[in-house]
């Protein structure tokens, strides 16, 4: 007990003077104790000096161009880097010449950053050419600018007062055609609108296969209408609606009775419950000829 | 009178106030230590949902969330005497508390001790004007009231009414809503010194805060330290502080005498300083330490260092036996505990059914004092803590806190006061107009 006693005793002596904060410290601790001041000093001070600073800095025209031109410093070196050039395109599903000339329409010069290529531009550039039906732009590993085309495939011979022009089945423009010999095996339309009907002409061309080969070309008549000319300058007129089975019709009828094998200039199939049949002038000679005999002599 | 009335309405209204900002501030100015501690109410939705109090009688509604001491200056007898040292340890405590709450307080509820505090008991019985005793009715009884000369300069702290009685049925503690014709009041005025609360008003008003009210120490100290079957059937808290020794007589669970001496611990050591001859640091240091009521024959041997930094060896090593210091605390504690006595006896404590008394405040922890208390103040003499409340500090649960904890407990649930009540409306034209409807009435 002694010893606890003294030792109590002797931290007695330090006496401290009693502290009080000033009337100043008390307010300002008050203050901050405030909600809404509290939220102005944690937020709205900090954000208040960052904006004058930045307003500060940013006033001098030196300054911002100096930022400026850092930020697209650092922008060009990074889109620079050997990762993003591209060097070579390829082209795949393109002839020589076609692919030729995608070359020429987009006329890059490799090699280029990745960042300045814009994909979907090239891409509708590349389908802008007449002989591509699709393409499909991308840029492959390793720097390659990767360009696949569908070509499209010429169906029809297209003859016009301009000259010779390949259609595919859709009728849209292949190529211009410098002669006929070229495309011997495709089937040949003439007239106005033509292009617009490709694909009834080419079911037309379908269905006249049994003519074995005698068929010469359609011909859009007032562009409403099909003329299918064969050789031994036979036509077939056929109607507006429905053309096809008008066809087939003649064909049935051509096949069983022979009457293509015969001397007819024309088959009016226009209207599809007269069907009328011309003869060729040598052939209605012929048959009054004939009728004569068999009067005079009975 | 109505300037008091108009003036403790403000208060509780800003009481009112605080309570729905829902954080106030508890200040026991004494003449040791100034206490502060910051309460959260979280209103009265914690209630349970039939309506009960739940655990903790119903005290569960606030919550301390910040508390600070700081040693007193500038206060004597709890009043104060230096008003910028007095508003210097405000501004310490309640910053500290403050701080420890990270909230801020506009609104502070103030105790102190001091102010000659002197009860009246009054009384006054009014007939009833219709059959029913309702609230107008109360207040009439109240304003009835016959308030004898205090003085010019002293003020009314607490006018609380005790007990109603209706036709000879006594100790009505609500008598609205009951029928009868004569209704009769019991009320318990305590004044105080006007100048010293005036005093402590502006200290508080020159921190910054509004006060939201004002208490005896003694009235809050013996709400929390005294137990409720204490508070129903009679008992007498002392709590001895460091400038003043307070009483207050409770009964039906209300004050019904408060007075206070003018001694405290603060004496005790200042004896101790001079009888030793040892500053006054030292001196509560050896009171807290190794101070004592009754002296034993080992007490003659157990030597104390008083110490002393005079640079002189042998001044600086002297020593007491213990013996002697209780020779010079006991007779001063005696002292204050027989003053007790004489005030009791002069209230007529003795009449009381129960004659419990509770010793608390910081002098009550002097060793042996419950021992020397039996022998002066009689034999049912217990020593009080306060309540526990929610969050306090432990180091606030202390019997010198009894008053500001007694203070939470009041600010959370206030008794009625003479001002609850409306004033009358008999001195008002719509006071007349009443009474010529009534007169109309009664006559066709």
């Amino acid at each position: 007990m002694r010893s606890l006693i003294q030792r109590v005793l002797s931290k007695a002596t330090a006496h401290k003077i009693d502290p009080a904060p000033s009337r100043l410290k008390y307010r300002i601790q008050r203050w901050m104790l405030t909600p809404g001041i509290r939220m102005g000093v944690r937020f709205g001070v900090p954000i208040c000096a960052v904006a004058v600073g930045l307003s500060i800095f940013l006033a001098d025209d030196a300054r911002r161009d100096l930022i400026v031109s850092t930020a697209n410093e650092l922008r060009a070196e990074f889109e620079n880097r050997p990762e993003f050039l591209v060097n070579v395109m390829a082209i795949d599903g393109a002839g020589r010449d076609l692919s030729e000339d995608i070359r020429e329409v987009m006329s890059i010069d490799f090699p280029l950053s990745s960042f300045d290529l814009e994909l979907s531009d090239l891409r509708e550039l590349v389908e802008g050419l007449d002989p591509v039906k699709s393409a499909k732009v991308r840029i492959r590993p390793g720097g390659i600018l990767q360009v696949d085309v569908v070509e499209r495939t010429p169906a029809v011979v297209w003859r016009t007062h301009d000259g010779l022009a390949l259609l595919d089945e859709t009728g849209a423009f292949v190529a211009e055609l410098g002669s006929r010999d070229l495309h011997p095996l495709l089937p040949l339309i003439v007239g106005q609108g033509a292009d617009e009907y490709v694909a009834e002409a080419l079911q037309l061309v379908d269905a006249s296969r049994p003519l074995s080969g005698r068929l010469r070309g359609l011909v859009r008549i007032g562009e409403r209408r099909w003329d299918v000319v064969l050789d031994r300058e036979q036509r077939i007129l056929l109607p507006t609606g429905d053309p096809l089975s008008a066809l087939e019709r003649v064909i049935a009828v051509s096949e069983v009775q022979e009457l293509l094998e015969r001397d007819v200039a024309v088959v009016d199939m226009r209207l599809a419950a007269r069907p009328t049949v011309r003869m060729t002038e040598y052939a209605v000679e012929n048959w009054w000829h004939i009728k004569q005999t068999n009067a005079g002599n009975p | 009178m109505a300037d008091l009335y108009q003036s403790q309405r403000a208060m509780r209204q800003m009481r009112r106030l605080a309570m729905q900002r829902g954080v106030v501030a508890i200040l026991d100015v004494g003449s040791s230590k100034i206490a502060c501690l910051i309460l959260r109410f979280d209103g009265p939705d914690r209630l349970g949902e039939d309506g009960s109090v739940g655990s903790l009688a119903g005290q569960s509604g606030f919550r301390v969330i910040g508390a600070n001491t700081t040693r007193s200056r500038g206060v004597q007898f709890g009043e104060i005497s230096a008003m910028q040292e007095t508003e210097r340890a405000i501004r310490t405590a309640v910053q500290g508390a403050q701080k420890m709450a990270a909230v801020r307080v506009d609104h502070v509820i103030a105790c102190f001790s001091g102010a000659h505090p002197r009860s009246y008991g009054l009384n006054a019985q009014v007939d009833l004007e219709g059959q029913e005793v309702t609230e107008n009715e109360v207040a009439r009884v109240l304003a009835a009231c016959e308030v004898p000369e205090y003085g010019g300069d002293r003020e009314v702290l607490h006018a609380q009414p005790i007990n109603f009685a209706l036709d000879h049925r006594s100790g009505l503690s609500d008598p609205r809503g009951q029928i009868g014709h004569a209704l009769e009041v019991d009320m318990h005025m305590l004044t105080v010194d006007a100048p010293i609360v005036q005093n402590l008003v502006h200290c508080i008003k020159r921190c910054d805060l509004e006060l939201a009210g004002i208490a005896s120490s003694a009235y809050a100290s013996g709400f929390s330290a005294l137990v409720e079957d204490e508070q129903e059937l009679g008992a007498a808290c002392i709590d001895m502080g460091g400038g003043s020794t307070s009483i207050s007589v409770f009964m039906k669970k209300h004050m019904i005498y408060a007075d206070a001496v003018r001694m405290g611990g603060d004496h005790i050591t200042s004896d101790i300083s001079m009888g030793l001859s040892v500053p006054t640091a030292n001196a509560e240091r050896i009171k807290t330490f190794c101070g004592g009521v009754q002296a034993t024959g080992a007490d003659d041997r157990d030597m104390i260092d008083i110490g002393g930094d005079t640079g002189d060896w042998e001044h600086d090593r002297r020593t007491v036996s213990r013996a002697e210091l209780i020779g010079i605390m006991r007779p001063r504690v005696e002292e204050i505990l027989e003053e007790v006595r004489a005030r009791l006896d002069a209230a007529g404590f003795e009449h009381l059914p129960s004659q419990q008394i509770v010793l608390t405040g910081g002098s009550s922890q002097i060793m042996g004092l419950d021992g020397l208390a039996t022998r002066i103040l009689g034999h049912q003499v217990r020593l009080g803590r306060p309540l526990r409340v929610h969050g306090l500090p432990q180091s606030a649960t202390g019997p010198s806190f009894a008053s500001s904890v007694g203070l939470c407990l009041l600010a959370a649930h206030p008794q009625d006061e003479w001002w609850d009540f409306e004033m009358p409306v008999d001195k008002h034209t719509r006071g007349t107009f009443r009474r010529a409807v009534r007169w109309f009435k009664e006559n066709w």
